[in-house]
Order: structure tokens, then C-alpha cells, then sequence
């Protein structure tokens, strides 16, 4: 890193070059999912779309606080309109003598503002006898015996004339007219509160301006015959709006990174200087910290010694060996763990779980391998914690320097790796080159495969080891005589799966080992060893007593109980790796709890517990959310995270 | 080199000096010297001819090939050739002409020299060969060969060299002035190429396909720059047939950009671009017009184009206006422009830009405007509007656009000149209000003298205006055509080798055999001629247009009441008849059929002899075949004929 880019320039960008927030995005995958297997398999992958190109199209849209419109709704309808196809479909079922017998409906739901710019289309499907179609926007409460457009708060754009109407009896020359086969397609600028229509994917240029918050998409009929369809997004527009909104975006951000700051150049520089100074204290990196005060001529306020502990501590959790980390921390700020019960837990069952991973050192000193190779994990993460997507140059640098992505490179690390060039020859290969540390991720944590104890009887030994572990677990589980009902949830995976297998012998299992040892070559429970196995399981227990234990000091704490089950449900799967919580097992998932006792350190010497750059992410992510509520359009443009690079 | 010295050119002491420490022994001072001369040229033309005059260009040469010069040496020489360079015309020459091409290339800088046409043929090659070398030689190459690349020719040179293939890759080069100098390259090796289009569309970058690339370089978050350029690359491409117009890239990505492109909040240079090049895309479709006359209020959107300067930045802002005049007549012709290529085929197009906000007022100020590119466009404008019979009932004359237009014919260039005539055919149009005072203002000795221009084009609408203006006329008007063109011009005109000006010509004397009276006054004035010519053309090779014309011409003599004996007396036209009245082509048989069925009509004069003669001649048995014939039309018209004979 350039320092003296810092002290030149007094841009947003300065967070994407130190960045990586923990608040890792919300898995997105489930919505959905679960109503999948229901009903029809069209209309689930239809809604399925519609889910993701909404969360695309407006992602600044949080559909709690304002759902998106999605269907017309049956309730807010003129009694001449019927819907089909659900709710998608717009019939006319009146008389449709004159403009007396006109009838509307509305979407579900208003615009929310923070889409910034909204669009849905209009397909016609029949003209019907006069092809009196107007399609538009109104507010709530606007009369539905009308087309939109001729009352107050109501906009439309009428077929047989080509017309607009902006809360008038009387149209304006607009666009085409449009008829059977015509899509139409009506946009929202939410920025500066404009509307302009498409047809046939065409834009017809501004229609409405200075438009009321709160329209909900409307269209209208007035003779028999009439059809439309609705595009909400369950299909792909005619219209390319995402074009269109790009050009927004483009703007938003030009006007931000223009915003001026004139006079206050200096005062910004010395904020931003004390915001990656902090930044990089918290963390834990001393020599930047320490180059970076120099250059800047700035001073650090935690000591030396204090920065060195909090990342000795960091570093033992993020390598997986979360029993030394605890130690660490008893011993360096006693009193610390006994007054915050809850971390504690958390770090005893992430302790587990890294037992259960292999990689925890009270599981590790049986292992065959030297304790001291441990350090050299290409796949541990790195201190910084990563935010989103996985970034290929953090990546790599976690390659060549396991534990620091931001260039400090602690010399015994180092060397620990080098002195065992060999240990395995496919991942000291690959872990010089970025592109492969997948592979060498997965191929370092089972070094123990390439140890010469591979054979049948060994294979037997850890089968059997397995299966009085199992019986163990569902001991463990069936002691708790406050988790019957979960009991009976596990019955399903855990017991059925070892009764069957203990009932299907011996020579079977081997071959069922077998075979999964060829399809999963590399990882192994406990790394393979069966007195850590039994270590992991007396660690099990006390983890079970320290729950109880708190449970009665404290009361029930539903997230303790959570952890413990979540823990110990790995033990239920032949491959904990490959399982439904398998999850856990990941060294990303050591971020949470390695930061958050980071952040107790800190606040137990009076320190703040966040760096003041995440407090500014944070203020403005919540005045980002703040502007979506008082229906700033532009809030959908000024993501933070698209300035987190 | 001071012999190079010569009169007429002014020499300061200074300037020599310049050049004398060119010649210092001490490498320092040479160098200072060429700082020095480089901070004396910089916009300086007068300085840059004397140094030139001086002998500066082979020494600086010199000085920048030799390998014991310093790095930094070199580059001032460099920088200083660049300079002179940005001179006039002559100084480039005199460059040029110092060889100055193969020594700049064997450096690393040069752009400026290059303005001039590559004349060498084996530049190119080494332009090629160093696309690879740097970001910046692909930036500089591309748009030497952008500059460069002036006709035709100069496309096809590039294009054997296999422009295409080296600069392709550059378009995703991570450096945005490479991406956007090769793009301006290919809108420039794609312009009106069909052989450079037709390959660019199966290129390939990186697994996609060109058309794909310059899509994505028209997204709307590009840079505007880019987006117009990728634009004129489509269009150009477009035009040339390697990409149809119906082509969803054409249609909902090309055409809005450039839609977008004449919008408001662009620059007026872009709006200009904009304009023109969609022009250029719709004109030969009239589904991309009627796509485009309903995009963004295009149609309004050009009315904004005639406010400049605007009255707001006359007071606020001098330099505003400045940049505004400067503009205002780009502006005017590239709206012009637009809304001729828009109003080219469809009537409810012609009428929506006639209806717009003083529109027809534009054009005529447009017609008389000094600058001959407006008054182009505007007079392009004019005749695509004037194609609307609608038009040209109403605003037309309420407008009296004939007044401006039949000035602008007195005196303008050639360009100007097929469009105000062939916007004048139209106004002469039998039913156009404005026929009546258009004839009174003495057009025909104007129009007579186009049909001797060596510009088939202007013969074409010469003797197109005088057939309209013959339609229906009274005889006064038709003596006074028939006088002014002279029968000789007449007769030259129907040997033209453009066949549209001798199938006008043929319609002129149509229109001028019409009505029994006029047939008999000018057939015994110029029967002689006239029989002559018709003869030839049915003898001659012509289009089967051309012969039923001409045949229309004999029908219409047979409706004369003197006229007919000139047919009857020639028995080699009579046979002609017959040999046309059995002719493949129906429409031939029809018009042949109609001259006989004139010549024996019953109610006239002599047609008993005519009927007897022409009976002898074996007429009747050809009739009697033609009422069996299968077209509706003819068999009509023969039993007709017949009909007469049997009376």
C-alpha cells in the first residue's frame, strides 16, 4: 500500500483498499426454496425468476418494511375487471356501453422509493371490440370505475388514442397507439419522480412528471373482449431497463465522487488518516500500523505489547486452535472469559468443532504430524476478515503469508512453512500459485493422508472408533433430557443411520468406508486418530456440562443451545465435510467469533470494541436504509457496498 | 543547410540562433538549445516555417537517430518534430519530404506528422508490426490510421493489411483511449465498405462477436464518446448490408442510443454527430423511421435544435455564445438532415414534422441561409416532405416555399440544385396549388437549361418538372415548352443514355399529345421529327417501360383528327403496330391495341378507309385473336376495337 495516497486523496475509495467488511452478506439462496416441491413446478420456477430479478432489478429494497407489487390484487378492483393466471391476467367482464362502464385494478402493492427507477410491461393480449386500454399508475383510493388517467393521482397511457393523461378527462398527444400483440411497458424514475412508457421494447420518451409517492401500477379497461398480461418480473422485459438504469448509477456515483469538499481538504485528510490508523490497530497490524503513523506523522493510541497479545489471540482462532486461544487470553487478561460467560461458550463450542476439524491442539499433539507444521495453512483465513465474494488477491496472498493479507508477514510463520517443503508435495506446489488454492485448501488440512498408516487394519480401527463415537453422540444427545423433541428430529439422520450401520457388520462398513474414503480422499475425523476421537468426546461432555451449567445461572439462552446442537450434529454424518452443517467446518467461520473477542479485548481496556471505519460504513449504510424511508429515489444508487471493492 | 534559405521568407536573427546551437559541440547546450526552440515554436507558425526554412528538421533528425544522443535528447527532438508538424500543410510537407517518416517510427513518439495521408506504402506494414509493442503505439497507430484513412482506397490498404484482424483485440485492451481509438478506426474502415463490414461481423474478440462488443460499448453507463462511436461503427455497418435492419442490435440498442445521442443534455457536437449518423441509419427503412419518429419525442426533440444561441445566452454569457454560433448552423443542417431521412416514406411522419412548432418557417429561412450545407439540408428536407400529396395542398402553399425554392435554383451548386429541382417536379404536380404561380414566375427557360446539364441527375428532373408542368396544361404553356426546349434539345433528349431522362422525355411528349386540338397543332409542326423518333426507340434496345411509352405516344397520335394520317401514310410503323400487338408482354399488346382502336373509330372522319386499309393489313384477324386472349384488359379492348367494325 501507497501511504502517500492517503495523504492526497479524500475519497470513499480508501475503504476498498483496507476493507473487507465482517457483516457478511446474508445468504440468498433460500427464498423460496422451501416452497419448491409444492404445487406446480412451472409457477414455483416462474416465482423463483421473479425473486431473483427483483432482488437484482432493486436491491435496495428491503420488502419488509415495502413489499414490491408482484400480482394485481383481487381486493382493490372495479367488479367489470376479472383476473386469472395468477393474478396476472386482466380481463374485462362489463357491459362496456361507454366510459361510464370503465373499470381498474392495481397492483398489490405501491412503488416503494427505494427502487429507484421501477418498471413493469403490459402485454396486450386482445384488443377486444374498441381497444379502450389505459395503462398507468394511481394512488390508493383512487375511483376504480375509471381508466387511470382521468382523476386526480391517476396517469395513463391510452391504446385507442396513443394518449396520455395526467389526471385529466382530456389526453395529451403522447405516443403510438398500441393494440393486440403490443407489450407496453411503463417506468418509474423514483429520482427525479418522472414516468415515460415503452412499446415493443422502444422508450417513448418522458410521459408524466412531478409524480405523487406511493402509485401503485393500474391499468384500465372499457369494452368486452379486452385482455392483458402483467410483467411484474416474472419474465424478461422487452425493454432493456437495466441499461437504463445503469446510466443512473452512473450518474449517482459521478455526483458522489464530485461531491466537493473544498475548504475542509485538510480536515478530512487527518480523519482518514486516523481511520486506517485505527483500522489497522484493531486488527492487530502492528508494523503497518506503526509505517503508517510514521509516514503520516500520527500517533497510535493502544501500546505495542497490547497490539502484539490481541494478535497472537486472533491468530490462534483464525488457524483453528481456538483451546490455545482461550488459554492465551486467560492468561494475558484474566477475568476477561469469566465475566463474559457467552463468549466463552461460543469459543468452547467453536473449540469443538475444530476438534472435529482436526485442527484444534488438543486433538492435533495425537496427531502423527509435527504440532509445529500446523501454522502452515494455506486455507486458513486471513486476520482481516473478508466480506461477500471471495477475493482472488486476498486469496493469493493468503497463499504466499497464511495469516496476513495485508503484507506483514510474521517471520516464524514463514519459516514453519518453508521447513517442511515436503510435507506434502501438491500443496507446496500449489500454494505458490493463487489460481489453485482451492485444491491445495483442501489437500493441506488432511496432511495426514500422505503419513504411511493407511491400511486395513488402521481402516478398521477408525471404523470402529466411528461407531462408538456415534453411540457416544447419541448418548450425549439422549441424556438431554431437554432436547427430546430434538432428539426426535436427529432420529431421521443420526439414529437410524447407526443402527442400520452397525447392523450391517463389519465387512460391509469397510466397504462403505472405502468408498467414501475414494470419493472424499482427503479429510478425516479428528484427522483420523482415535484418542483425539475420545478427547473430542470427553470434550463434548464438558461442553454439555459448561451449557447446563450456564443454563442454570443464567436461564435458557435458545442461541447456546442452537450452537451446541449445530456442533454436534457434524458427528452425524459419515462426512461431516459434506453435510447439511458442514458449514461449520469452514475456516471462513472463524471470522465471527475471532472478531468478536477481538472486540472484547478491546473493550475490556476501555478501547472502542469497532473501529471507527467500520462505524462510518455502518452510519452510512443507515442513512443509505434512512433515505429509502423518507422515498429518496437516488438511495437505490448509493449503495455502500458497491463503494467496498 | 542554409542554402535552403530562400527570399520570400522573412529570417529573424533569433530564429538562426536557434538553429545554430543545434550545432554546439556540447551535448548540454544542444540540448538546452532544443528546450529552448521547443518553448519558441509552441503555437508559433511563423517560427516553425523559419526553422523549417532554416534547416532545423534534418539536423534535429540527425540528432534524434544518433545513438550517442541522450534518451532525454531525443525525446526534445521528438517533441519538437511533433510541434513543427502541427504546423500548416506546407511545413508537414517539408517534414515529410526530410523522410521524417522512417526515422519517427524507429522512436516512440509520433502523432502529430501523421495528419497527412500515409502516401508510403510500406508505413503501413511497420505501423502494423508495432501495434504489439506498447499501450501507447496502439493508442497512437489506430489513430494515425483513423486520420489517415480518407477514401475508399485508403480502407482497402488498410484492409489488406489485415487492419482488422490487429486492431480487433485492442477493443478489450484495459485502457480506455486504445479501446476508444481503435473503435474510432473501424467507424472509419467501416464507412460506406461493404467488404470491411461484411468481415467485421464474423470477428470475433475473446469469444464474442464484434456486433456484441460495440453493443456492450453503447451501454448507457459508457462514456458518451464511446457510445456515439460505437454507434456509427453499427450503423455504418448497417448501412453497408452486413447487419439487417430489423436486427434487434439496430433496433432497440443502436437506434435509441442514437436517439439519445441528439437528446438535450448532450454536447452540441454529439447532438450533431447524433443526428447525422441516425439519419444515415434510417434512410433507406421505413420501419427504422417509423421506430424512430416515435422515440423520446424525437421529432420535438429537433425543433430545440434551431434555438441556437439562444436569447438567454446572448445576455449571460459571451463565450456561451460564442461556442453557440459556432454551432448553430451544424445544428440546423444536422436537424434538417434527420428530418428528411424521418419524412422519406411515411405520410403520418411528414405530418407530425409539419405540424411542429414552426416548422415550414424553418425551412424556408433554411432555403436562403448563406451556408450551403444548410441550405442543402434544408432543401433535402423540403423534398422529402414534399412527396405528401397532403403537404403539398396545404402547408406548402400557406407557406409559399415555392418563393425561396425557385430562388435558391437561380444560382447554387450542383448538390443544391438536384434537390431544389426535384423538390420543384413535385410541386408541379397537377394538383399542388403552388403549379399555378410557379409557372408564372418563368421557370421554363430554367428548367429548360437543366435538361442540358452534363449531370444526368439534373436532366432527369429538368424534363421531369417540364413533363409534370405539361400535364393537363393549356396550350399556351405547352407552345411555350415545346418553344423553349427547341425540338432539336427535344430529339437529343430522347437519344439520352440515361434511360430515366428518355422515359420522362417520353412522358413530356405524351403529356404534350394530349387532347385532340394540341395532338393536330403539334404533330403538323413536328410530325416529321416525332414519327422519326418513335421509330427508332421501337427499333432500339430498350426497356419494355420505354416501348409502352413510346406506343402510348402513337395511341395518342392516333387520336388526333389530322394527326392519324401521319400513322396510316407509314406502313412501316403499321407494321410495327401488328408485330406489338402480338408481343409477349401484355402491356405492350395493350398500348399497341389502343393506337388500332383509335385509328378505326367510327364517329370520325375517314375511318371507313382506315378500317378497310387496316383490315387489308390483317388487323382484323389479330383483333379477333386478342378477344380471346386471356388478360381481362386486352380482350376488353379487343372486342372494343372490334366492336367498331361491326357497326
Amino acid at each position: 500500500m501507497t501511504i502517500g495516497y492517503f495523504s492526497t486523496t479524500a475519497s470513499f475509495r480508501i475503504i476498498s483498499m483496507i476493507s473487507n467488511l465482517n457483516n457478511a452478506a446474508p445468504k440468498m439462496a433460500e427464498l423460496g426454496a422451501g416452497s419448491m416441491l409444492l404445487g406446480d413446478p412451472a409457477f414455483n420456477y416462474q416465482e423463483h425468476e421473479l425473486n431473483e430479478r427483483l432482488k437484482r432489478l432493486y436491491p435496495a429494497v428491503n420488502e419488509e418494511e415495502t413489499p414490491l407489487p408482484r400480482s394485481w390484487s383481487p381486493k382493490d378492483k372495479y367488479s367489470y375487471i376479472g383476473l386469472s393466471q395468477n393474478n396476472l391476467r386482466v380481463h374485462y367482464k362489463g357491459h362496456g356501453k361507454n366510459h361510464k362502464d370503465a373499470a381498474s385494478v392495481r397492483a398489490t402493492h405501491p412503488i416503494p422509493a427505494a427502487c429507484g427507477i421501477y418498471y413493469f410491461e403490459v402485454k396486450i393480449v386482445s384488443k377486444g371490440r374498441d381497444g379502450y386500454m389505459g395503462i398507468g399508475l394511481s394512488a390508493q383510493g383512487v375511483n376504480m370505475n375509471r381508466l387511470p388517467g382521468w382523476d386526480k393521482h391517476s396517469y395513463g397511457y391510452h391504446g385507442d388514442d396513443g394518449h396520455s393523461f395526467c389526471s385529466s378527462g382530456t389526453g395529451q398527444p403522447y405516443g403510438p397507439t398500441f393494440t393486440t400483440g403490443d407489450v407496453i411497458g411503463c417506468c418509474v424514475n423514483l429520482i427525479n419522480n418522472t414516468c415515460f412508457y415503452t412499446k415493443n421494447g422502444i422508450s417513448l420518451g418522458v410521459a408524466f412528471t412531478d409524480l405523487p409517492p406511493n402509485l401503485y401500477p393500474t391499468v384500465g379497461l372499457q369494452t368486452p373482449g379486452e385482455i392483458v398480461d402483467a410483467n411484474f418480473g416474472q419474465q424478461p422485459f422487452v425493454f432493456d431497463i437495466e441499461d437504463y438504469m445503469s446510466e443512473w448509477r452512473a450518474k449517482i456515483h459521478g455526483m458522489i465522487a464530485r461531491f466537493p469538499i473544498g475548504e475542509r481538504l485538510g480536515e478530512w485528510q487527518a480523519v482518514l488518516q486516523n481511520m486506517v490508523s485505527t483500522y489497522l490497530v484493531h486488527h492487530g497490524y502492528c508494523a503497518t500500523a506503526t509505517a503508517f503513523a510514521r509516514a503520516t506523522e500520527t500517533l497510535i493510541q493502544e501500546d505495542q505489547t497490547s497490539i502484539k497479545n490481541r494478535q497472537r489471540i486472533q491468530k490462534l482462532v483464525l488457524a483453528g486452535r481456538v483451546g490455545e486461544a482461550i488459554e492465551a487470553t486467560q492468561q494475558l487478561y484474566p477475568g476477561l472469559l469469566e465475566h463474559n460467560s457467552n463468549l466463552l461458550f461460543m469459543l468452547k463450542c467453536r473449540q469443538f468443532v475444530e476438534m472435529v476439524n482436526g485442527t484444534d491442539s488438543e486433538v492435533r499433539c495425537f496427531s502423527v504430524r509435527s504440532p509445529k507444521s500446523q501454522d502452515s495453512y494455506p486455507g486458513s483465513p486471513s486476520l482481516s476478515p473478508r466480506h461477500g465474494a471471495t477475493n482472488p488477491h486476498l486469496h493469493s496472498a493468503g497463499a504466499d503469508s497464511p495469516t496476513c493479507s495485508n503484507g506483514v508477514t510474521p517471520p516464524n510463520k514463514n519459516k514453519s512453512h518453508n521447513k517442511y517443503p515436503g510435507v506434502s508435495s501438491a500443496s507446496s506446489s500449489s500454494s505458490s500459485s493463487p489460481s489453485s488454492v482451492n485444491y491445495s485448501e483442501s489437500n493441506s488440512t488432511d496432511s495426514t493422508k500422505s503419513q504411511p498408516h493407511s491400511g486395513t487394519s488402521n481402516q478398521e480401527t477408525r471404523c470402529v472408533a466411528r461407531q462408538g463415537f456415534l453411540l457416544n453422540l447419541t448418548w450425549v444427545l439422549c441424556s438431554d433430557s431437554e432436547m427430546e423433541i430434538e432428539a426426535e428430529h436427529y432420529t431421521n439422520g443420526v439414529a437410524e443411520n447407526s443402527s442400520t450401520r452397525i447392523m450391517n457388520g463389519t465387512y460391509k462398513h469397510q466397504e462403505i468406508l472405502q468408498a467414501e474414503d475414494d470419493s472424499c480422499a482427503s479429510r478425516q475425523l479428528c484427522g483420523g486418530n482415535q484418542a483425539a476421537t475420545e478427547r473430542m468426546i470427553q470434550f463434548g461432555r464438558e461442553l454439555q456440562g459448561l451449557n447446563e451449567q450456564l443454563c442454570r445461572e443464567y436461564g435458557k439462552n435458545a442461541t447456546h443451545k442452537k450452537m451446541l446442537q449445530d456442533a454436534f450434529s457434524l458427528l452425524a454424518y459419515s462426512d461431516p465435510w459434506n453435510c447439511p452443517v458442514g458449514q461449520q467446518l469452514d475456516p471462513m467461520q472463524r471470522e465471527n467469533i475471532c472478531s468478536a473477542l477481538n472486540s472484547a479485548i478491546l473493550e475490556s481496556q476501555n478501547l472502542p470494541k469497532q473501529p471507527p471505519l467500520m462505524l462510518a460504513v455502518g452510519q452510512a449504510t443507515e442513512c443509505v436504509q434512512l433515505m429509502a424511508r423518507v422515498r429518496s429515489g437516488s438511495c437505490s444508487f448509493a449503495r455502500v457496498d458497491s463503494f467496498l471493492h | 543547410a542554409y542554402c535552403l534559405l530562400t527570399s520570400h521568407i522573412e529570417v529573424t536573427a533569433t530564429s538562426r540562433h536557434y538553429v545554430d546551437r543545434l550545432f554546439d559541440p556540447d551535448p548540454q547546450k544542444v540540448l538546452q538549445g532544443v528546450i529552448d526552440m521547443k518553448n519558441a515554436v509552441i503555437g508559433n507558425n511563423k517560427q516553425k516555417a523559419n526553422l523549417i526554412v532554416l534547416g532545423a528538421v534534418p539536423r534535429l533528425l540527425y540528432l534524434l537517430q544518433q545513438g550517442s544522443s541522450s534518451s532525454e535528447l531525443r525525446a526534445e527532438c521528438a517533441v519538437v518534430l511533433g510541434s513543427l508538424a502541427m504546423g500548416t500543410e506546407n511545413n508537414i510537407k517539408s517534414l515529410v519530404d526530410c523522410h521524417i517518416i522512417p526515422a519517427l517510427l524507429q522512436g516512440r513518439c509520433m502523432l502529430t506528422v501523421c495528419v497527412t495521408p500515409c502516401q508510403d506504402p510500406t508505413v503501413i506494414p511497420h505501423l502494423m508490426s508495432l501495434l504489439s509493442r506498447s499501450q501507447r503505439t496502439q493508442e497512437y497507430i489506430t489513430q494515425i490510421f483513423s486520420h489517415c484513412c480518407k477514401t475508399p482506397e485508403h480502407q482497402t490498404v488498410l484492409f489488406n493489411h489485415g487492419a482488422i484482424q490487429n486492431i480487433a483485440p485492442l477493443l478489450i485492451s484495459p485502457s480506455y483511449k486504445v479501446r476508444m481509438q481503435a473503435l474510432k478506426c473501424f467507424s472509419v474502415l467501416a464507412y460506406e465498405n461493404t467488404q470491411v463490414s461484411m468481415t467485421l461481423v464474423n470477428v470475433l474478440v475473446d469469444e464474442e462477436l464484434l456486433s456484441q462488443v460495440f453493443v456492450r460499448m453503447m451501454q448507457r453507463d459508457q462514456p458518451i464518446d464511446m457510445q456515439l462511436t460505437a454507434a456509427k461503427c453499427l450503423t455504418y455497418m448497417c448501412r453497408a448490408g452486413a447487419i439487417r435492419t430489423d436486427d434487434s442490435c439496430i433496433v432497440l440498442k443502436t437506434l435509441p442510443c442514437l436517439v439519445r445521442m441528439c437528446s438535450k443534455e448532450r454536447l452540441l457536437e454529439e447532438r450533431v454527430e447524433g443526428a447525422e449518423t441516425l439519419a444515415y441509419l434510417m434512410e433507406p427503412d421505413v420501419e427504422l423511421q417509423r421506430i424512430a419518429s416515435v422515440t423520446d419525442h424525437l421529432v420535438a426533440m429537433l425543433a430545440d435544435y434551431f434555438k441556437y444561441p439562444s436569447s438567454v445566452s446572448a445576455i449571460t454569457d459571451i463565450k456561451r455564445l460564442d461556442h453557440d454560433l459556432k454551432h448553430a448552423h451544424e445544428l440546423r443542417q444536422a436537424a434538417f438532415k434527420l428530418y428528411a431521412s424521418l419524412g422519406s416514406n411515411d405520410e403520418d411522419i411528414r405530418k407530425k414534422i409539419t405540424e411542429t412548432e414552426n416548422m415550414m418557417d424553418r425551412i424556408v429561412s433554411g432555403l436562403s441561409e448563406s451556408s450551403v450545407k444548410v441550405r442543402l439540408a434544408a432543401v433535402r428536407c423540403l423534398h422529402s416532405l414534399s412527396r405528401s400529396v397532403q403537404q403539398l395542398r396545404t402547408s406548402f402553399h400557406d407557406h409559399a416555399v415555392w418563393k425561396p425554392l425557385m430562388k435558391l435554383l437561380q444560382n447554387a451548386p450542383d448538390e443544391v440544385l438536384v434537390m431544389a429541382s426535384s423538390t420543384l417536379c413535385n410541386l408541379l404536380l397537377e394538383f399542388s396549388p403552388s403549379k399555378e404561380p410557379i409557372l408564372e414566375s418563368g421557370v421554363i427557360e430554367l428548367l429548360c437549361s437543366l435538361t442540358q446539364s452534363d449531370s444526368p441527375a439534373l436532366r432527369v428532373n429538368g424534363i421531369w418538372a417540364l413533363m409534370n408542368m405539361a400535364f393537363q396544361a393549356d396550350q399556351k404553356v405547352k407552345g411555350e415548352i415545346v418553344r423553349a426546349l427547341g425540338t432539336e434539345q427535344l430529339f437529343r433528349l430522347l437519344s439520352d443514355p440515361d434511360s430515366n431522362v428518355l422515359m420522362k422525355t417520353l412522358g413530356l411528349l405524351r403529356n404534350l399529345l394530349s387532347t385532340r386540338p394540341h395532338i393536330d397543332q403539334v404533330m403538323s409542326s413536328h410530325g416529321k421529327q416525332i414519327m422519326q423518333a418513335v421509330t427508332l426507340i421501337l427499333e432500339g434496345e430498350h426497356s419494355i417501360e420505354v416501348k409502352e411509352q413510346t406506343l402510348c405516344i402513337l395511341a395518342n397520335i392516333a387520336d388526333g383528327n389530322t394527326a392519324k394520317e401521319l400513322i396510316m401514310t407509314n406502313d412501316d410503323i403499321l407494321q410495327k403496330i401488328k408485330y406489338y400487338m402480338a408481343h409477349s408482354n401484355v402491356k405492350l399488346q395493350l398500348a399497341a391495341t389502343f393506337c388500332i382502336s383509335n385509328l378505326i373509330w367510327n364517329e370520325e372522319d375517314g375511318s371507313q378507309e382506315r378500317q378497310d386499309k387496316l383490315r387489308e393489313l390483317g388487323f382484323v384477324d389479330i383483333l379477333h385473336k386478342l378477344t380471346q386472349a386471356s388478360d381481362p384488359n386486352l380482350c376488353d379492348r379487343a372486342k372494343t376495337a372490334m366492336q367498331q367494325y361491326l357497326a
